[in-house]
């Protein structure tokens, strides 16, 4: 969930461009500072046995874990938790996560703390060699040292297993990784800063480190890179929106800290929807983090977005947030043309209506991101896919209607739903979207499970 | 009117356009296996297909499906001659109360019939969806499984082996 999925033949131009010229500088500066760096031999694999740690600190580096969401790339589809092999679709070709479980030959059994530490900070593997920024090292380098020795403790006292991660199938040689770190990897600390409180400082410390917020969240350059001067301004993760998480947010009513407490914690907030796609997962770790942890992740994002573009709106009266009613008009028994089986009022007033009207069972659309935010793919995911509790778990269900309208009635629907509840300008090309969102769920259903 | 296409049988309907497909399954067309259970799309005891593609019919108005292909559980075969997944489901005496299984049916039909062979996880994943309040999930899962072994052992003249 770290990389942008969209592809485009420029980014493959500019990376062969930059395989080619740059390989000789990159060879030669990468394999100086692989070597300098590696301390494979040198420290002694530490004892796995789980008598070796303090309690307080596994618990600790469990809840550390879950803020970093390392499970979620680190765990293949029905795989073992921490195990590797998920695969991780990058613009540059498929990264396959490692197995972090202690296991000596397939895991990371013989890594030392500093290892690890090193990794994380510096974003070099045991044997010295550059890690792909697939594994988020950019945000991980702030992360404070006893925390990343909270989190060796936590893996090292997990059940080994015997797991070996496909080979990457991707473009950039590793040695490349040298150039791309020296123009935009700043490793080292974030100074606190003084001029916020104690818990503004802990959820920036979790959301630029740790949390890694931005690896969705912020757009990238053609290299993969996140580009600074935007944080935070919105991004994309397989496939979805990752909608803008500053000043430039669309959500009509106000991200609150208590909201988006709620939010972090239970993947749902009445007035702004369901934690979907990518962000799923990332709720469901929140919920077995101390609450004081995510508190201080939403004081600093309630921080960011300030009073952010939708809720301005909201307040001018734009929106729909303002009061106005979301009631189908003309009413949900008003006749239907059965002649125009592609009509979106239609559909809406026959399909959606019954359990979105005045937000009865689903959520109020003129408060869901997906009809607010500047692209029409989460919604049209959404209809496609539905949404599900996770496995074994209790939770609302929006079905799926993949199967019930073709493309050219949800595109209609889609473009109806932004007219009627986003408040704000038409989408564009919402039937290649639509198209767009229909191979890429039909490769998914193939992928092997 | 509208014209529906059903287990491909084409039927013109006097109904609301707005109707759901399983009001008009049920009362016009006297399909009775698909069954209304929750009416919100969330339980599955009325899933057909449409397309090839699992569909919930009790939150699918009738306008929307001019020109496609409905399939529904009396489609698969009768009693005398069931297809293999119905024949599954009677060799792994799936059904209980059986509210559910015609749904059930229709949903795995989806899956067999985009992948024959599907994984014990697959399945398990792809059937998620549908409930069965009895608590013979084992047994469904199961028939899933058989059909789709008779379907990936059957001969190329359609015969089992």
């Amino acid at each position: 969930m770290n990389n942008p999925v969209k592809r485009s033949p420029s980014l493959k131009i500019t990376l062969a461009m930059m395989s080619v010229l740059g390989m000789a500088i990159a060879i030669v500066v990468a394999v100086a500072v692989a070597r300098h760096a590696s301390s494979a031999g040198a420290a002694q694999p530490l004892s796995a046995a789980a008598g070796s740690f303090d309690t307080t600190l596994v618990a600790k580096g469990a809840w550390l874990a879950a803020i970093g969401n390392c499970n979620t790339c680190h765990t293949a589809d029905h795989g073992t938790t921490f195990a590797g092999g998920r695969a991780l679709p990058t613009p540059f070709g498929t990264i396959y996560a490692t197995n972090i479980t202690p296991d000596q030959e397939t895991g990371i059994g013989r890594w030392s703390p500093s290892d690890l530490l090193r990794a994380m900070h510096q974003g070099v593997d045991r044997e010295g060699r550059h890690l792909y920024p697939a594994f988020p090292y950019d945000h991980f380098t702030h992360v404070a040292d006893e925390d990343v020795n909270a989190i060796y403790a936590f893996l090292m006292t997990r059940d080994p297993v015997r797991a070996k991660a496909p080979a990457n199938r991707i473009l950039v040689p590793r040695a490349a990784i040298g150039v791309w770190k020296s123009l935009y990897f700043k490793p080292g600390a974030i100074a606190s800063d003084a001029g916020h409180d104690a818990r503004w400082n802990r959820g920036r410390y979790l959301v630029d480190g740790l949390g890694h917020c931005g690896a969705c969240h912020t757009p990238r350059n053609a290299l993969g890179a996140e580009k600074d001067q935007e944080a935070l301004a919105g991004g994309s993760a397989e496939g979805w929106r990752a909608p803008a998480l500053n000043e430039s947010s669309q959500a009509p009513a106000l991200w609150t800290v208590e909201r988006l407490v709620t939010y972090l914690r239970t993947g749902f907030d009445a007035a702004h929807g369901t934690a979907a796609g990518a962000m799923e997962p990332v709720a469901h770790n929140l919920s077995m983090v101390p609450e004081a942890e995510v508190n201080a992740i939403a004081v600093y994002i309630a921080a960011r977005m300030g009073a952010s573009a939708g809720a301005r709106a909201t307040a001018a009266g734009m929106a729909p947030g303002a009061g106005n009613a979301a009631r189908s008009e003309p009413g949900e028994d008003a006749p239907i043309d059965a002649g125009k089986a592609d009509d979106g009022d239609a559909i809406y007033r026959s399909t959606c209506a019954r359990c979105h009207d005045d937000g009865r069972r689903g959520i109020a659309l003129d408060h869901s991101t997906s009809t607010t935010d500047t692209t029409p793919g989460n919604l049209i995911r959404v209809m496609l896919e539905g949404i599900h509790p996770r496995e074994g778990e209790k939770g609302g269900i929006m079905p799926a209607f993949r199967g019930a309208l073709d493309d050219a009635q949800l595109a209609s629907l889609v473009s109806y739903l932004r007219m009627r509840f986003g408040h704000a300008p038409p989408w564009q090309d919402i039937g290649s979207e639509v198209a767009r969102a229909k191979r890429e769920l039909a490769s998914e259903d193939r992928k092997p499970s | 009117m509208i014209t529906l296409n059903v287990n491909g049988r084409v039927h013109e309907v006097d109904a609301d356009p707005k109707t759901p497909l399983l009001y008009v399954l049920r009362n016009d067309l006297k399909l009775n296996g698909a069954k209304f259970g929750c009416g919100l799309g969330q339980c599955g005891a009325c899933t057909v297909m449409v397309d090839g593609e699992a569909v919930y019919s009790c939150i699918t108005p009738i306008f929307v499906l001019k020109g496609r292909a409905i399939t529904t559980v009396e489609g698969l075969g009768t009693a005398e001659r069931p297809g293999p997944l119905q024949q599954a489901f009677i060799d792994e005496q799936a059904a209980q109360c059986g509210y559910c299984i015609a749904g059930m049916i229709m949903r795995a039909q989806a899956l067999l019939e985009r992948n024959p062979s599907p994984s014990d996880e697959e399945i398990r994943v792809h059937m998620n969806p549908a409930l069965c309040r009895c608590g013979t999930h084992m047994r469904i899962l199961r028939a899933v499984r058989r059909a789709s072994d008779a379907i990936r052992n059957a001969s190329p003249t359609g015969k089992r082996t």
